[in-house]
């Protein structure tokens, strides 16, 4: 029998061996985001003075929509994991957490979401 | 159920600042502005896809100082967030766990983040 209630274990705060996921993960996506935060980095160097052109041409090379694809998966995710201890971390109320908890989570969708569409909008369609 | 409120130990406020703790506290304030980073990224991607338009007005936005100051702290962030974080992952093969050598590598973070935080920034400059 299970003692967590169906509720905490919808928010992902149930038994420690969901830890060991948590932990993969966030291990996971940090190796990823190596290679892939420099690449992004350097990449936001070469775009010069930001000019529409410049930025469109850089986003629809195959190649750059892929990397910026992944590093949005990957970025998201680790972020997510990454606040989501930071706020069980400090804090302890559990409406409070819950809510802060469930916001910080659909943030992190919207933001894969609309990244992730914007890039394949730039480099299969024709922007505006 | 009622709270009661006990007193608590004394925390940080009586712990001379030590190398590991300073670099814990700013992995976590440097992974959660990197958060807003991405935050701003996805936007970025959105007015992009939006058009031109859009890209035009949201530069005026983009390109303002206040934003300009955080792109700066965003690099320093990442830089320190990428050393540290390989430095975390080191430490989880069981390695570098002895106490000079986290000392050691904790002042080799902060020197990398200068160096590459200013390298980089000379670079998009020129």
């Amino acid at each position: 029998m299970s003692l967590i209630s169906s509720f905490n274990r919808f928010l992902g705060l149930d038994a420690a061996d969901k830890g060991v996921g948590h932990w993969w993960a966030q291990r996971l996506t940090a190796v990823a985001l190596v290679p892939l935060g420099l690449w992004v980095v350097f990449a936001f160097a070469s775009l010069g003075d930001f000019s529409y052109k410049l930025v469109v041409i850089f986003i629809q090379a195959p190649m750059n929509s892929a990397l910026l694809i992944l590093t949005l998966l990957m970025l998201s995710y680790h972020s997510k994991l990454g606040v989501q201890v930071v706020i069980e971390d400090y804090v302890h109320d559990t409406i409070l957490k819950s809510i802060i908890l469930i916001s910080a989570s659909f943030v992190h969708v919207v933001v894969v979401v609309v990244g992730v569409f914007s890039v394949l909008k730039i480099s299969l369609g024709t922007p505006g | 159920m009622d709270k009661v409120e006990r007193p608590l130990s004394p925390h940080l406020q009586v712990y001379r600042p030590q190398i590991t703790m300073v670099l814990s506290i700013l992995h976590r304030g440097t992974g959660l502005a990197l958060s807003l980073g991405a935050l701003v990224l996805a936007c970025w991607l959105m007015v992009v896809a939006i058009g031109e338009a859009a890209y035009s007005d949201a530069r005026v936005l983009l390109s303002s100082s206040l934003l300009k100051v955080c792109y700066i702290g965003w690099c320093c962030c990442f830089f320190y967030h990428l050393a540290n974080g390989v430095r975390h992952l080191v430490w989880d093969l069981g390695i570098g766990l002895e106490r000079v050598q986290y000392q050691v590598s904790g002042w080799l973070v902060i020197l990398f983040t200068f160096a590459a935080s200013a390298c980089y920034a000379l670079v998009v400059i020129i």
